[in-house]
């Protein structure tokens, strides 16, 4: 067993194996492939921060990475006027009655610390409000989503680019993960982590559900870029000239005109998809170099070193002097914020909202094994997880399929069991990341990259 | 006359379902419950572990048909079930030896077990797939209702009519009779004695001279039949999928930690308690009022606490709340 592997290989290895996928089977499939590693790298580096530096288990990531999904139709959407003007007068008002139930529950908490009724209170706002919330924002939503159903039925966004989603899904994700850090955060590990994964789950409830806000299960699409369409790309000038000089060996040999222009079109076409990825693959680089940067810095302060030692050991931490209870729920923000970030990145990505994609197996514990493939407590190792783990998720369908067809070559191309194996090859990553975390579990349970100990 | 119509209504809108999906809820988190007891972890495997005891029996169910064996009235993955308890068994007892055992050794902490059993919950989620698909199976055959609405309405003379479909006699009678020897065993049997001394302090119970290993494949076996017949039952009910058995652990977390996370009844109740604040919530009380009341006070809007869409959420809600209010749960279960 390799003691310390470092981090310098891997990334090679991963960089090479990223070329060699772009060299046998398609540079589009390459690059988005990249793309989403780089998004898992970041989903990965924010549960990092809150599971590897302060020893939070937050299964929760599917809630924040919606939240954060949320944020790109809230903001980057135009506003639907007719809906504002049906409905929005209702639901400002009950957003601010559900504000003033939430103060009032936490200064209720507060003023009230002593007394044994206390929680009844809280128990008898939380009952009565709901219904009354229901009866106060009721007419509006029925008359927001009645307004062309099948096209809109929402209140729409604010119309700014969407680039600033990505940092309105982080606030809106801090937020949320305060009132849910105020909630869980006492709890102990295990607990801890089964609240936060049903929390999760009653954030999707919502997203899902309450389609005045987010379309729910109808979706948004055609969400803005950050960076050119395909199609412009292809009308472009300068465009069609880099991809000219680009291949001007290959389009030189050809003689007759007629095929030279039908073969130009058809590089224009592909690489004006490569082009669009390799521009996202830019942003997202710089994306995961900054939060890698910061992080590590975090980790290396006097901070980090506070942190480390409050996950080690919560009593001696205490004893010293630290405030346990409210480094924790700084950490569970900052953590989730950079999760609500990612969810925005992956939304902006794929140019969607599907609020019913979210489910906890993908988004969840895929990051999670993201985290522990790669290393706890070691941002790199955390980036690396993402990159592994994605690249396994993705190929490991193409790998069985071989793995399948070696076995099963000398059945016939009727057998029953060789189709149902070949159709249910896409399960076969569950197998392998089941397996993998299984593996790494027993014999390397540090991950990939263990943590760093600094010794002053 | 108006009052009967009332009961009878909510009798077959929300006794009777909150009893069956109560039942269901109540036998998945005793078996949750007995491994965070004797074992000591949240076993996130679980649901997965009911779906692969789900998918052995309808296997079997389909074997038994093709040979054309039926049971009569009663639906045929009966037969099978035994098939399916022994193969769960044998797949726990397998992930037992080869994945817990060597961290139970190990003294690992609660959060090690829960990570590993997100991997073999990775695997167990595979395997299932592959083995069955993806899809909605309907397994259920045999006679569908014992009464349909109409012809309870005929027989009675009332508006309101009461469907029973079998399942949920099926469902009710073999959760009483599994409940029963359970309860037996654990509280009556030597060996079930030992189980409950193990959970409530180990170090006593080695000391006292009871044999881990005996204990702990104990609890593999119990589990193994309570996840395969609560899956068996919820799939006859209504149909089996994968993906819901996976959604279904969240529920069966709820009932336990409410019920008093390692304590068997606390399960019990607590499973009820979900499955009745789901139904009861969500249900549009409007034409209940319509009977009892007057008609000048009848209700314009439908008297729905929340709307079904929010059902599941429902029990995360009241599992927060437990949490905050009481983190042992409603009857005291254990701090581990």
């Amino acid at each position: 067993m390799i003691k310390n592997i470092d981090f310098k290989i891997c990334f090679s290895v991963m960089a090479i194996l990223t070329v060699l996928v772009g060299l046998f089977q398609s540079w589009g499939i390459a690059l988005s492939m990249l793309n989403l590693c780089l998004i898992s790298a970041v989903m990965a580096m924010g549960v990092n921060i809150q599971w590897g530096f302060a020893g939070l288990i937050n299964f929760g990531v599917m809630g924040f990475l919606a939240i954060g999904g949320l944020a790109t139709v809230l903001v980057s959407v135009p506003p639907v006027h007719e809906a504002w003007r049906a409905g929005g007068i209702g639901i400002l008002i009950s957003g601010l009655f559900l504000a003033a139930v939430v103060i009032s529950i936490f200064f209720i908490n507060k003023k009230l610390s002593k007394n044994k009724y206390k929680n009844y209170f809280i128990f008898l706002i939380i009952i009565l409000s709901i219904p009354l919330l229901k009866f106060i924002a009721g007419p509006s939503i029925s008359k927001i989503e009645s307004i062309n159903a099948a096209t809109s039925g929402f209140l729409g966004g604010a119309n700014l680019p969407i680039i600033f989603s990505w940092f309105v899904g982080a606030i809106l994700s801090a937020l949320v993960a305060f009132v849910v850090g105020k909630v869980c955060l006492g709890l102990r590990s295990d607990y801890l982590a089964i609240s936060t994964l049903l929390v999760s789950g009653i954030i999707i409830t919502i997203v899902k559900h309450e389609e005045w806000l987010s379309r729910g299960v109808k979706n948004v699409i055609g969400l803005k870029r950050p960076v050119p369409y395909e199609v412009n790309l292809q009308k472009s000038e300068w465009f069609i000239n880099l991809v000219q000089s680009i291949n001007s060996s290959k389009l030189s040999n050809i003689t007759d005109l007629e095929v030279k222009i039908s073969l130009l079109n058809q590089l224009v076409i592909t690489s004006s998809g490569v082009f669009v990825k390799l521009c996202f693959s830019l942003i997202f680089f710089v994306v995961v170099f900054v939060i890698l940067y910061f992080s590590e810095k975090a980790l290396n302060s006097p901070w980090g070193r506070m942190m480390r030692a409050i996950r080690d050991n919560e009593e001696a931490a205490r004893a010293m002097g630290k405030n346990v209870v409210k480094q924790h729920l700084f950490i569970f923000m900052l953590g989730s914020a950079i999760i609500g970030f990612a969810g925005a990145m992956l939304v902006t990505y794929d140019g969607l909202f599907t609020p019913s994609s979210y489910q906890p197996l993908r988004y969840t514990f895929l990051i999670w094994v993201m985290v522990l493939l790669g290393g706890t407590g070691n941002n790199y190792g955390a980036v690396l997880g993402g990159f592994v783990v994605w690249f396994i998720w993705i190929q490991s369908a193409p790998f069985a399929m071989v793995v399948i067809n070696l076995f099963t070559n000398h059945l016939d191309e009727s057998n029953y069991i060789k189709n149902h194996l070949q159709n249910s090859v896409p399960y076969f990553r569950y197998l392998m990341m089941g397996l993998g975390l299984l593996f790494v579990m027993r014999y390397r349970p540090k991950g990939l990259l263990p943590e760093k100990i600094i010794k002053n | 006359m108006d009052f009967l119509n009332s009961i009878i209504l909510l009798t077959n809108f929300i006794i009777v379902p909150g009893i069956t999906y109560g039942s269901q809820l109540a036998l998945g988190a005793i078996g949750v419950t007995l491994i965070y007891g004797v074992l000591r972890f949240a076993n996130f495997a679980y649901g997965d572990l009911m779906a692969f005891g789900t998918m052995v029996v309808i296997l079997m169910t389909w074997y038994l048909q093709s040979k054309g064996i039926s049971f009569g009235l009663l639906p045929t993955a009966l037969l099978a079930l035994p098939i399916g308890i022994l193969l769960t068994i044998a797949v726990s007892l397998f992930f037992d030896k080869t994945v817990f055992e060597y961290y139970r050794n190990k003294k690992s902490n609660p959060v090690t077990f829960i990570v590993v059993s997100l991997g073999i919950m990775f695997v167990l989620n595979a395997v299932v797939r592959i083995i069955i698909g993806p899809n909605d199976i309907n397994f259920m055959d045999g006679h569908k209702f014992i009464m349909k609405a109409r012809e309870f309405k005929q027989l009675t003379g009332l508006n309101e009519g009461l469907a029973v479909k079998s399942t949920q006699v099926i469902t009710l009678v073999t959760t009483i009779i599994t409940c029963s020897i359970l309860f037996y065993f654990l509280n009556k049997t030597k060996t079930g004695k030992s189980m409950r001394a193990y959970s409530n302090n180990e170090d006593l119970a080695l000391l006292s001279g009871i044999d881990p290993k005996k204990i702990v494949l104990i609890t593999w076996v119990i589990v193994s039949i309570l996840a395969t017949v609560a899956g068996t039952l919820y799939g006859l009910d209504k149909s089996f999928k994968p993906f819901t058995y996976f959604n279904n652990l969240l529920p069966i977390f709820a009932a336990t930690i409410v019920g008093g996370i390692g304590n068997p009844l606390g399960a019990f109740y607590g499973g009820f308690l979900i499955a009745f604040s789901e139904i009861g919530l969500t249900y549009a009380y409007k034409k209940f009022f319509k009977y009892i009341m007057p008609e000048s006070l009848e209700p314009s809007t439908l008297i729905q606490f929340i709307s079904t869409d929010y059902k599941f959420a429902i029990s995360f809600a009241i599992l927060i709340i437990v949490l905050i209010f009481r983190p042992n749960g409603i009857f005291k279960g254990k701090v581990i």
